[in-house]
């Protein structure tokens, strides 16, 4: 399995082409280390000392003045280059528009539609389709963070009081991890998110599924669930489209458990690690906004049954 | 009757006159009170290298933390703290001040005065970098350090998102250091541009000197932006202000713009000295002149100018307009140039010299190839694609630390070996220097080389822990293992120090046969550094045949030279100040000022005060040619 957090298996246009760029970059400074390398390792072994002039030496550090800036010259134009057209990359499609949100220490991801019925809300899981250039507007509620998905493209910063954008090209499809690259306190440890790439027809399979409310709750159990989650703590917080919890601190619930990871990434999406983050969010993750919510056992497994329906 | 030196005043007379008008009062009160350029530098430069053990243990906490995924040997709040102290301890604590450390204590002996210009303000900046750095320390181990990281971003450092006082103290460390750098930087300007030996024109100083006089004057230029920044952040924090609060108007931005307009000179600041280090060892050590002078001082110059024109490169990611990006990649990469060339240079130096492989000149050769790596790999950040990928990415991590260990620590403990015979009287212990150099290069790169790959690999910085099975595992478990014994070999270098300092073979006044002017008197110099003050023919005075003086400075009365800018044509005789301790009670009062400051900002206004009482007696009028019945003026 190749690497999913990796600048060096690029799966995306902009990663790709950095990717070379950073190929080009590595071969011309190679050439110059080792004439470097050659050249002190000739001036140690050298063995008929003070016979040569400085004339020659002069002649020498002209040459490799010239040969350096023939060599800076190069590279920055190949890196405007790459930057220019990585700029029109996929300029010729509508780009697919998404807005990521981050906070201390989670995203939240939101595909704006004409109306609010038609706005996918999400977190810490971006779901793209391939071969659409996607444009990421970037915003950031509290500190500075910035988001890096090293297969796809090179890192942006979310910056309060200002937008940022990100435009990406999924040229691959599957399932890679970002992760926060700006210091944002105690917790950017633990600030990760999932990018889905799809093909486009399960793309829009995710985009149906994810604009449908959630599904009523069936058992016994999951009404009980269903009943706390809406009721008590939870929906001061959480949002769970089609129901009474529009809380808007924490990520939206709708599609929990269609996501691959709890906490931003911080732990696998199981019934295990679900049921203890719930009971002590604090002792996974100390510092987030989650508190520590008093339920009984019991009352965990129905919270669990429910959240586990919502897919 | 005043005397001078001179012909008929010279030999065993003029060095007990000398000695009595330039020595320290005994005891604890001299210690004190002392102005004595050599004193200062040597305290200074002890003090630096405990910050750099300090700031060594911390970096091996997080190498332990990070051997292993999801280590839980430190907490995140903990490690948080522990990676700001460590990059606030090796560059405000360590790596500046080793650098002005050096320059107090060798530029005034290189350019052949008999002390450095404005002493008492000398003694004034170390006491206050020390206070400042047991300051940061004891509120590190009180649980109330820096939480933000060196770089203390807002609005992550601002009072909403850091409160308490963890910031404030980071925040007032920058004012202690920046008091402390202004102040050195402003001395060696004046002891480089007004107190050389008669002769020493521009163009015949040592290449040290020019790095140090292109350093002080950027920390003249770089400092008050910092200064502006964190006045700004103080302000914010305790007053209210909403310079960097975006929904008052503020900006978040302008904090990165001021702090990397300081922070971007700050790496050459560091550099930039190590750079003469490396052209007076290999001078020495070469036989020969450093090829090509007037490159070296262009290289150094235009690298001091350049240096203040790429900032924009740590903010490539905050979405400025692209058309200003090229402008500082184009800037970025332009620095290479002279870099290259004064590699050229060196490497050239050697080439046609005449080569000792003293222990000094293996550091230059450890020096110069593990620079030039880390100066690629900085060719690399400059490009804006590229960097979008490797910023804030262990690539720059490691990129750093080849360029700040590889182009200034290597560099510093080869000068340390350089110098250690003029500072202490006695040379290191070999062949152990030389195994040293061998250890220390190796275990370097074992430690740095793979976070390259650990960053390419998608790991980013400042994390306190990271998942399995992301291929960063067994990188970081070598860069770890690798740091250990990196740590051993500095630990091994200090060992060297302190047996040398006792039982070192004894060395002369000159044991490497070298030219620059600090190796004419005995090592350790004497308290008044030169009995007749020497005149510079050439650029190497020490392998001239003759060796001419200039008599004529009173022997009773502590007096210099003072020459013209340019030329170095005897202009005047000037006094220099005695021993004071008002330089270390107005530190105190600066402290207790700057303290307070964090609590009550009206601690800016008795602080004011409590300061102008130790200040009044420092500069209380007094004519000081006037000869005094005894030492001191108090």
């Amino acid at each position: 399995m190749s690497p999913i957090q990796s600048a060096l298996h690029p799966a995306g246009a902009h990663a790709a082409a950095t990717a070379t760029l950073f190929q080009i970059f590595l071969g011309v400074t190679g050439f110059f280390f080792l004439l470097v390398l050659l050249f002190l390792g000739w001036a140690i072994l050298r063995r008929d000392r003070g016979t040569a002039s400085d004339k020659r030496l002069r002649l020498t550090v002209a040459a490799w003045a010239m040969l350096i800036t023939v060599g800076l010259f190069g590279l920055t134009l190949a890196s405007y280059a790459t930057d220019r057209s990585l700029f029109f990359a996929g300029h010729d499609q509508k780009p697919l528009r998404l807005k990521v949100t981050a906070q201390q220490w989670w995203w939240e991801v939101r595909y704006n539609g004409a109306t609010p019925a038609q706005t996918i809300t999400t977190a810490n899981e971006i779901h793209l389709p391939l071969g659409r250039p996607a444009q990421i507007e970037l915003e950031a509620d509290d500190v500075i963070h910035s988001l890096w998905i090293p297969n796809l493209v090179g890192k942006e910063d979310l910056i309060p009081g200002r937008t940022t954008d990100l435009q990406l090209l999924p040229r691959q499809v599957g399932r890679f991890r970002a992760q926060c690259a700006e210091f944002c306190g105690l917790q950017h440890a633990h600030m990760a998110l999932d990018v889905v790439v799809d093909t486009p027809e399960q793309f829009a399979a995710w985009e149906a599924r994810s604009l449908q409310p959630a599904p009523a709750p069936r058992s016994e159990a999951q009404k009980r669930g269903h009943a706390i989650v809406t009721g008590m703590h939870c929906s001061g917080c959480h949002a769970i489209t089609g129901t009474d919890a529009f809380g808007t601190v924490g990520p939206d619930l709708t599609r929990v458990a269609s996501r691959a990871t709890l906490a931003a990434g911080e732990l696998p999406n199981a019934r295990a690690w679900l049921t203890r983050w719930i009971a002590d969010p604090q002792a996974i993750k100390p510092g987030n906004r989650m508190p520590r919510i008093p339920l009984t056992p019991a009352q965990r497994s129905d919270v669990v049954a429910y959240l586990e329906t919502l897919k | 009757m005043t005397r001078v030196d001179g012909p008929d005043f010279s030999g065993d007379a003029l060095h007990a006159a000398l000695a009595k008008t330039w020595s320290d009062a005994p005891g604890f009160w001299g210690w004190l009170a002392t102005v004595d350029h050599k004193r200062v530098g040597r305290r200074y430069i002890v003090t630096a290298f405990v910050f750099l053990g300090l700031g060594g243990v911390l970096a091996l906490l997080m190498r332990l933390q990070l051997a292993r995924p999801e280590s839980g040997l430190i907490s995140a709040d903990r490690y948080n703290q522990i990676f700001s102290m460590h990059g606030t301890t090796m560059m405000f604590l360590f790596a500046v001040p080793v650098m002005e450390a050096f320059a107090v204590y060798l530029i005034p002996l290189m350019m052949g005065t008999r002390q450095i210009a404005f002493p008492r303000l000398n003694a004034f900046s170390y006491w206050i970098y020390l206070f400042g750095g047991v300051f940061l320390w004891i509120a590190f181990l009180l649980n109330i350090g820096p939480e933000a990281g060196w770089f203390a971003y807002v609005p992550l450092a601002g009072p909403e998102y850091s409160p308490g006082k963890r910031t404030d103290v980071w925040a007032q460390l920058i004012t202690f250091t920046e008091v402390a750098a202004l102040a050195g930087a402003v001395e060696l300007i004046t002891t480089i541009l007004k107190q050389r030996a008669p002769g020493m024109s521009l163009n015949r100083m040592p290449l040290f000197a020019w790095s140090i006089l292109v350093t002080s004057f950027m920390i003249v230029f770089a400092m008050p932006a910092v200064m502006l920044a964190s006045s700004f952040l103080i302000s914010d924090r305790l007053v209210g202000t909403q310079f960097y609060n975006p929904t008052e108007g503020g900006d978040a931005l302008l904090w990165q713009h001021l702090f990397w307009f300081f922070g971007h000179p700050e790496v050459y600041i560091i550099f930039i000295p190590a750079v003469g280090f490396v052209s007076q060892i290999t001078e020495t050590f070469s036989q020969r002149q450093v090829f090509g002078y007037p490159l070296m001082v262009m290289a150094v110059v235009s690298i001091g100018l350049l240096a203040f024109g790429l900032w924009v490169h740590h903010m490539f990611a905050t979405g400025l307009p692209r058309i200003g990006y090229s402008f500082y990649t184009a800037a970025s990469m332009m620095i290479a140039l002279p870099g290259g060339v004064q590699i050229f240079c060196w490497t050239a130096t050697i080439w046609s010299g005449r080569p000792r492989w003293e222990t000094p000149l293996w550091w230059v050769v450890a020096f110069i190839v593990t620079f030039v790596i880390g100066g690629l790999s900085g060719v690399m950040v400059a490009s804006v694609p590229l960097d979008l990928q490797l910023h804030d990415s262990y690539f720059v991590v490691a990129h750093f630390h080849y360029v700040l260990i590889g182009g200034a620590v290597f560099p510093l403990l080869g000068a340390v070996t350089y110098w250690f015979p003029k500072f202490s009287g006695r040379l290191m212990a070999e062949p152990l220097g030389r195994w040293n150099v061998l250890f220390s290069f190796l275990t370097f790169h074992l430690t740095f080389f793979p976070m390259h790959l650990t960053g390419l690999l998608g790991m980013p910085r400042r994390v306190y822990t990271y998942p399995h099975g992301l291929g960063w595992d067994s990188l970081n478990l070598v860069s770890s293992i690798g740091a250990f014994l990196f740590a051993a070999s500095v630990l091994l270098f200090f060992g060297n120090m302190v047996w040398s300092l006792s039982r070192g073979r004894a060395a002369g006044a000159n044991p490497w046969n070298a030219a620059s002017l600090e190796w004419k008197m005995p090592s350790p110099p004497p308290c008044y550094n030169f009995d007749h003050i020497p005149v510079v023919e050439s650029r190497t005075p020490l392998w001239d045949d003759d060796r001419p003086v200039i008599p004529g400075l009173q022997t009773d009365k502590r007096e210099l030279l003072v020459t013209t800018a340019i030329d170095a044509h005897s202009d005047l005789r000037d006094a220099s100040a005695p021993p004071n301790a008002w330089p270390f009670f107005a530190a105190i009062a600066t402290t207790i000022a700057f303290l307070g400051s964090i609590f009550t900002p009206w601690a800016v206004i008795w602080g004011a005060l409590l300061m102008a009482v130790p200040l009044i007696f420092w500069f209380w009028p007094h004519d000081p040619l006037e000869p005094k019945p005894e030492q001191g003026d108090e």
